[in-house]
């Protein structure tokens, strides 16, 4: 059957489907693999899979696979568990992915907030114009060393009354006060920061050990952007568990609470130790779409070493709205 | 504030080329080279010119002669009659500073002057910053730059009046003097948010900024609850301040909820002066809310 998804014969695939409702159809099917509503797996396109047994008999069996995803914000991994019964000659995968969320025709009111921004025309006389950028504030600050490399992460706030473009950026330094990397957050902060809102940050050095730095110098850039506090998105039912591979993950559901949808979910978790230190940043794009007032799960990783130092957690959402952009 | 130095210029004469620059030393060269015949002449130099105002320079002697002016922002050469004056107009003393005048006639001498600036026109008025969040000390700062109308910076000492204005409360006053041509204060920004409308002013100028003065961190941030259909709302109090200024709509508080089933965190802006969420569970809950680095109660809620 993943031959066929790969090869997006529709057909020969689902024909490989054990269906277990009616709700169960080919464009379902479809849907679940080539996405909808604009969301990251809509420009996703699976590259490979592993596949490996957990449990066979002569009339079912239970395979692990791991899809292995190429999708604009990097390379990614799903793995699913699928039930296959013997039909026949043939296997056949039980098909019992919830489909996507019919959303009902309704009116949501929303009134929401929005901050646009009025550039001065050129002509103005010096000193007249100009608004000061926003007052954004690094609060805390870790590196460590991880398996990949050093790692700088935190917490940023944007102190002001005004919405913020925030990206931090961070320089190690070695003994000899030379510069051995110069890295920025990139897409491990929740960029845009509405007043007193607070995000998580990670700085990610490669191949780069904690043992030769000596400083750290860390640099938070903020600029005045037009922004909107909508959608309100709620993250419910966060839960620190170990998942079926053995990982310790956070998973929690996703809740818009607003009328539009948001076509890429991104979350950002940042973990703290007893001591309210923050110990670990994760972060894990959702493959679905959110629909308004639906929910839809996440889980992101905190590395195995780390997982008995959390005590704590906080979890932001970015999102990307094809409306927006 | 006038000034003038008179130099003769003799090809040999290497020394006092150098003093007057580069620019002056090929005009120097310049005049070496012009067949023009040799009448001794002098200079004398405006006693006290002003930038935009026509001016004089004396000359002695007769014949003709090549006359240069070289000044900040201005280069002239022009044949002059020697034991005439030579007339500078208005626009040839546009930019205050140090000019320098040549004329030469088989050999060349020169004088310096100063120009003064007019009488001040223009006021620049900086302000930093354009948003102070309430009750900080010295969180206000403005410098203001006098100019005549040819933008001379004027260096002559004024005084400029700063006068604060903000709703509710008494203008306050800050008389500052130039110091080469700039003046400046710094003041804690006000008690209450609003505009806080700055004006400076010298005689008849004026020039006027606003600062909007902002709430501060939200102070005692206080919530209560009910149970609903879907689980439970939760919002704040009127989120103030610590001096009792309203927090702006936009700001963020964050509600967290922990109960069996986990946490549930949602970031909601406050709107009229209140945040509120909707949060899901129907067990026992423990609700808290923070904004920015500023924490509120914690709230308890029974099973529904």
């Amino acid at each position: 059957m993943l031959i066929d998804v790969q090869r997006r014969n529709w057909d020969r695939a689902f024909s490989s489907v054990e269906r277990t409702n009616d709700s169960v159809n080919e464009q379902a099917f479809i849907q679940d693999w080539t996405g909808s509503n604009g969301a990251l797996r809509s420009f996703s396109s699976l590259e490979g899979y592993d596949a490996r047994p957990l449990h066979a008999t002569d009339a079912e069996a239970q395979m692990r696979v791991r899809l292995h995803w190429s999708t604009p914000v990097g390379p990614m991994e799903d793995v699913r568990d699928f039930r296959l019964m013997h039909r026949g000659d043939k296997w056949k995968v039980v098909w019992d992915e919830v489909p996507v969320p019919n959303v009902p025709s309704q009116v949501i009111p929303v009134n929401y907030l929005r901050w646009d921004l009025v550039t001065g025309s050129a002509g103005e006389q010096w000193g007249s114009g100009g608004v000061d950028a926003p007052h954004v504030r690094i609060v805390s600050m870790n590196a460590v060393d991880s398996a990949e490399g050093a790692v700088v992460m935190g917490e940023v706030v944007n102190e002001d009354t005004v919405p913020a473009f925030v990206n931090v950026q961070s320089t190690l330094i070695d003994a000899s006060g030379s510069a051995i990397d110069d890295e920025s957050s990139f897409d491990k902060i929740l960029h845009v920061l509405l007043p007193k809102q607070v995000s998580p940050y990670r700085i990610d050095f490669p191949h780069v050990n904690l043992n030769k730095v000596k400083n750290v110098h860390m640099d938070v850039k903020a600029t005045l952007v037009p922004a909107s506090s909508d959608p309100v998105i709620g993250v419910m039912n966060q839960k620190l568990d170990t998942d079926a591979q053995g990982r310790s993950v956070l998973h929690g559901e996703l809740l818009n609470q607003s009328g539009q949808t948001v076509n890429i979910p991104h979350v950002i978790a940042s973990f703290y130790d007893n001591n309210g230190k923050v110990v670990w940043v994760s972060d894990g794009y959702l493959q679905r779409a959110l629909l308004p007032q639906e929910s839809e799960p996440f889980a992101v990783e905190i590395p195995k070493s780390l997982a008995g130092k959390v005590q704590n957690f906080h979890v932001v959402v970015n999102q990307y709205s094809l409306e927006r952009s | 504030m006038s000034s003038s130095i008179n130099t003769v210029w003799k090809g040999h004469n290497l020394r006092r080329v150098l003093e007057h620059g580069t620019l002056a030393f090929l005009v120097g060269v310049l005049c070496l080279a012009a067949p023009a015949p040799a009448q001794d002449t002098d200079l004398r130099a405006p006693s006290s010119a002003v930038a935009g105002n026509a001016a004089s320079i004396a000359t002695t002697g007769s014949g003709t002669g090549t006359f240069y002016l070289v000044g900040p922002s201005i280069a002239v050469k022009r044949e002059v009659t020697l034991g005439q004056d030579v007339q500078l107009s208005e626009k040839e003393l546009q930019s205050a500073g140090t000019y320098l005048a040549i004329v030469c006639s088989g050999n060349c001498r020169s004088v310096g002057f100063f120009v003064a600036p007019a009488k001040p026109v223009n006021l620049t008025f900086l302000v930093h910053p354009s948003r102070a969040p309430v009750g900080q000390t010295n969180m206000v700062s403005g410098v203001a730059l006098l100019f005549d109308e040819f933008r001379n910076l004027v260096l002559v000492p004024a005084t400029v009046d700063f006068q604060l204005t903000a709703a509710g409360t008494a203008p306050a006053t800050h008389r500052v003097a130039t110091q080469n041509g700039v003046a400046w204060f710094h003041t804690n920004s006000g008690r209450s948010a609003g505009a806080l409308q700055i004006t400076a002013s010298v005689n008849d100028v004026a020039t006027r900024r606003v600062v909007q003065q902002v709430a501060s961190d939200p102070c005692s941030l206080r919530i209560k609850g009910q149970r609903n259909a879907k689980g439970f709302i939760v919002e704040t109090e009127p989120v103030r301040d610590c001096t009792g200024n309203p927090m702006p709509d936009g700001t963020i508080v964050t509600f967290t909820a922990k109960d069996s089933q986990g946490t549930g965190t949602v970031d909601a802006p406050i709107k009229k002066g209140i945040a509120r969420a909707q949060m899901m569970g129907s067990g026992p809950v423990a609700i808290s809310a923070a904004s920015g680095v500023v924490m509120g109660n914690e709230l308890r809620l029974g099973a529904q």
